[in-house]
């Protein structure tokens, strides 16, 4: 599948218009969801981790700390992603599965289009900005943290951002986004795949929106482990 | 014009075509017919390519589509019109943007020139108000007629329907048949169409292929269906009721 997405390319003109087209429904049409959630996460790791602070030796520095090491290398990168195949990966397996039900596809291969090139290439085009969605992710979700810790009256503003800067590795930005970027991928991919290569009704179109999920939670997952193994043991 | 020799497709153990040899003419309206099973639908998606026959060759005007690579049978697919059983328009276009399509995938017209002949089909296939409609928003034998404007937007040489008639009320049924026909002898296409449907039959039967179990059982036209002998073709023309009655009517002439 993946050889044949890349080869026999559309007209580019078309492309581009498909592309813009997936930018918007997959990358914009998920800010919304992606901030409410970032924001509100970060929030709640900046308490959890105030509450469990009941040793008085600890810094209170610490809530800053937690809450940028817990949102850049995993929140933001992983546990969006898994929200990411549930609501962009359902709706790529459900549109193409559509397609498939309906004969559209079979209708843009009569035509001598290459149906894969057509419609999962756009969406790897497209996945590709999905760096930037985890990058607001990350930004939101220590922003969350800080308004949560610093309001809820749990440490000063200045703790904060002590604790924030504290032991930086700028790595760990490279490794966040390096897996970031290899989620997106499989984020277009897995759910294309379950789409494209269903078989039967609406019925069937329901079940394979459900199993391309699952694969991509598990493939992110299991990817995330090997990425986290390799760059930072 | 389209020859198919000795052409067969199966599925794992099942046998669905069994070695099938016909020509299929040009400026006529050529007719597949048969029960369902009967390979009428694996025949045709054989002949468009969308399955690969595991033996036999198609012919397009001479050229054997089946030995091509994916490039050069693109150039016969772009002579190609389709008309899906369920029409396949593209959900997330406007019925415009829908007819429009090929004009954009395949040639370098300017807009204004793409929206002229897409006009002129809307015209001919006599889509009123529906420009910008989604394909949701419009009736079955609107939806019908969009696809058949999609099929013949580009100019094809050849042009099929998967039941182009299913679903529609015997009124918009005909009114569909008729188009194709007419569209047929105005663009002079060799047009092939996949039925079951016995007044598809009546109406514009030009060349009439019955299809049983796989093998081509009898081919004839319109006027000689209803003499024919042949026991397989008279149990599927006489199932209805109405072509009962016909026949019992024609009898008693007798």
């Amino acid at each position: 599948m993946i050889k044949e997405t890349f080869v026999k390319p559309t007209k580019g003109k078309v492309l581009r218009i498909l592309i813009f087209k997936e930018i918007d429904d997959l990358i914009i049409g998920s800010l919304g969801i992606v901030a409410f959630i970032s924001f509100f996460v970060g929030g709640v790791v900046a308490i959890q981790t105030a509450l469990n602070l009941t040793n008085p030796i600890i810094p209170k520095e610490l809530i800053g700390f937690a809450s940028r090491q817990s949102v850049i290398l995993e929140f933001a990168p992983t546990f969006l992603s898994i929200i990411m195949a549930g609501k962009v990966g359902s709706f790529i397996t459900s549109s193409i599965g559509t397609m498939r039900v309906t004969e559209q596809i079979d209708a843009l291969e009569v035509m001598g289009i290459n149906s894969l090139n057509y419609l999962v290439f756009p969406k790897i085009v497209a996945m590709c900005f999905y760096p930037f969605v985890i990058a607001i992710a990350m930004f939101l979700g220590i922003l969350g943290a800080y308004v949560a810790a610093v309001y809820g009256g749990f440490t000063t503003a200045d703790q904060f951002l002590t604790g924030l800067r504290d032991d930086f590795i700028p790595f760990h930005i490279v490794y966040a986004f390096l897996k970031t970027f290899i989620f997106s991928f499989l984020l277009a991919t897995i759910p294309s795949y379950h789409g494209f290569y269903m078989r039967g009704g609406a019925l069937e179109v329901g079940k394979a929106s459900t199993t391309s999920f699952v694969w991509t939670s598990v493939a992110i997952i299991v990817t995330n482990y090997f990425i986290t193994q390799m760059l930072l043991s | 014009m389209i020859e198919v020799r000795d052409l067969r497709k199966g599925f794992g153990d099942v046998e669905v075509l069994k070695g099938l040899n016909t020509t299929f003419e040009k400026g006529k309206t050529n007719l597949i017919i048969g029960q369902s099973g009967s390979g009428k639908t694996v025949f045709i998606k054989s002949m468009l390519g969308l399955f690969r026959p595991d033996s036999g060759k198609i012919l397009y005007d001479g050229v054997c589509y089946s030995d091509l690579d994916f490039e050069d049978q693109r150039d016969i697919r772009e002579k190609i019109g389709m008309v899906f059983q369920g029409s396949a328009l593209f959900d997330s276009m406007t019925v415009e943007e829908n007819i429009m399509f090929p004009l954009r995938m395949f040639t370098k017209m300017k807009k204004n020139e793409m929206l002229e002949r897409t006009n002129t089909v809307i015209d001919r296939v006599n889509l009123e108000n529906a420009n910008h409609r989604l394909p949701s928003e419009i009736s079955g034998g609107m939806q019908k007629r969009v696809a058949i404007a999609r099929a013949i937007v580009n100019n094809p040489k050849y042009l099929f329907c998967d039941e182009p008639n299913s679903g529609l009320d015997p009124h918009t049924a005909t009114v569909i048949d008729n188009l194709i026909k007419e569209i047929t002898e105005e663009y002079n296409i060799t047009t092939i169409i996949n039925t079951h449907d016995m007044n598809s039959v009546m109406e514009i039967g030009e060349k009439i292929i019955f299809l049983k179990k796989g093998h081509l059982a009898w081919e004839g036209d319109k006027s000689q269906i209803f003499k024919t002998d042949n026991e397989e073709v008279t149990n599927f023309v006489y199932s209805s009721n109405l072509f009962k009655m016909v026949r019992k009517a024609q009898n008693a002439k007798i």
